[in-house]
């Protein structure tokens, strides 16, 4: 398959730091935040906002993960892996950070979210995603975003900004 | 791993990797019963029917509290408030049945052959929740379960199955999943209630309850079962508990690890000494608890295959 970088390490790097200083500078109190990362994609950016976010207000937020294969609307088209979601705190009354690499239908989101209000209810849901795709299914926008980019909907939009080199890729 | 059959009708039918998927999967669903909001919308739409033609209280709660937790619209007949004691044969109630359209069927039944019989007859997907004297696969995959949750590996552990193997199906699924995993089979009782035809290279006969017993890993308790006439087989309940039971002084033999099963209903003090009911050593209510993940696993991956199959 053929691979694409979009955005090479300066620019991933750059459209990080801007993603992360927005969410940082919106006014969320950190101190009755919680942020969760969808699975996978959604995993090492959660944590990179959760470091910013100590370095800045030396907040710790609780951090959780979202699997949330079965709460699609498609239960059967991907099978249960071993991966699971850790909500390991309440999050009642809380404002909750969601966070994903990519957003395209918004069903993923969708999903979350159900999902999420199976263990409590929070205050607030923010929506942070570092790339959006377009092509929404569903009445989803998110509240923070990196980077637009326009992708068909067969195309996969590979994010990774944990290596050395960081980069955006379209496969 | 993926697992490509309609139906859960014996241990037999699945491969060691297969087991592994099953559990690995019942981990997954095992936690969502630990939630505060007990339940998934993965099953949403789906019917499942639940027949049992024999008493049950774990199994068939069990069932139903998997299905519930799964969002999966269940219903359960008794056959004692059903057409069954008008006549109806079980093909006859099968066929109506089907024409109602379920996704699957969970059936208990006395006479060992009824879930693959009626998996002839259906399109839906069948788990045999028990069938007289044959299996009970998924007593045996949570027995699995339990285990692997404290063991490493059940390779080379030493299972020793106690009891009336003969009438058991528990101890037939038993046997075939432990010993396609790798473990080593004890199986003790009177000569009467031994199975015969079990050719498995892994599984030994004991000749007595000491060299059963003896560093065992894994101790499965089995009960006598009265309702398939076991009690002809033995001289009397007395002489029973004298030769069979497993007594605290017996399980001081076994390895210091070790993990006592009963897939119950346990009979107090025959096969089972009662103070070693409530011990640390038995896991009767682990496997309780582990039996709803198992089951809402096997509804899970049998449905998802049926619904792969119809997208083909």
């Amino acid at each position: 398959m053929k691979k694409k970088i979009i955005f090479d390490d300066k620019e991933t790097a750059l459209i990080l730091n801007n993603f992360i200083s927005g969410i940082l500078n919106s006014g969320i109190k950190f101190d009755n935040a919680v942020i969760i990362g969808i699975k996978n994609g959604g995993v090492p950016i959660a944590g990179l906002i959760k470091k910013a976010v100590r370095e800045r207000f030396n907040i710790d937020c609780k951090i959780g993960y979202i699997d949330m294969t079965l709460y699609r609307d498609d239960p059967f088209s991907v099978k249960k892996s071993g991966e699971s979601t850790e909500l390991a705190f309440d999050i009642d009354d809380k404002e909750v950070i969601l966070v994903d690499d990519v957003i395209n239908s918004g069903r993923t989101v969708r999903a979350s979210i159900d999902e999420i209000f199976d263990f409590g209810r929070p205050g607030k849901i923010k929506l942070a995603v570092f790339i959006d795709k377009g092509g929404r299914e569903l009445p989803i926008c998110p509240d923070f975003t990196g980077k637009k980019v326009k992708a068909d909907k067969k195309e996969i939009i590979n994010v990774n900004v944990l290596s050395k080199k960081k980069f955006v890729e379209k496969i | 791993m993926t697992f490509d059959k309609k139906d859960l009708i014996s241990i037999k039918d699945l491969s060691a990797s297969d087991i592994n998927y099953f559990i690995e999967t019942a981990k997954e669903f095992k936690k969502i019963s630990l939630k505060d909001i007990k339940k998934v919308p993965t099953l949403r739409g789906r019917t499942v029917v639940n027949i049992f033609y024999e008493p049950s209280t774990r199994t068939r709660s069990s069932f139903e509290i998997a299905q519930k937790r799964l969002s999966a619209d269940s219903l359960s007949i008794s056959v004692s408030q059903s057409s069954v004691v008008k006549g109806e044969s079980l093909k006859d109630t099968i066929l109506n049945l089907e024409a109602m359209n379920p996704d699957a069927f969970v059936i208990r039944h006395s006479e060992s052959g009824a879930a693959n019989f009626i998996s002839k007859w259906t399109k839906a997907s069948v788990i045999n929740a028990g069938d007289g004297i044959n299996e009970h696969p998924t007593q045996c995959l949570l027995d699995i379960m339990t285990v692997m949750e404290e063991k490493k590996e059940i390779k080379s552990l030493k299972v020793a199955i106690i009891g009336d193997i003969c009438h058991s199906r528990v101890a037939r699924s038993d046997i075939y999943g432990f010993s396609k995993l790798g473990a080593d089979i004890y199986l003790y009782a009177p000569h009467s209630l031994l199975p015969r035809l079990i050719e498995l290279k892994n599984v030994k006969i004991a000749k007595n309850m000491e060299e059963a017993v003896k560093n065992a890993d894994i101790i499965i308790m089995l009960r006598i079962q009265k309702e398939r006439a076991s009690f002809y087989f033995i001289p009397s309940i007395e002489e029973y508990r004298k030769f069979f039971q497993l007594t605290p002084e017996l399980l001081s033999k076994a390895s210091a690890g070790v993990m006592v099963l009963h897939p119950g209903p346990v009979n107090r003090d025959v096969e089972i000494a009662g103070s070693i009911i409530n011990a640390d050593k038995t896991r009767i209510f682990k496997q309780v608890e582990n039996g709803i993940a198992v089951r809402m696993a096997c509804l899970y991956i049998l449905l998802r295959f049926q619904k792969k199959n119809k997208n083909k």
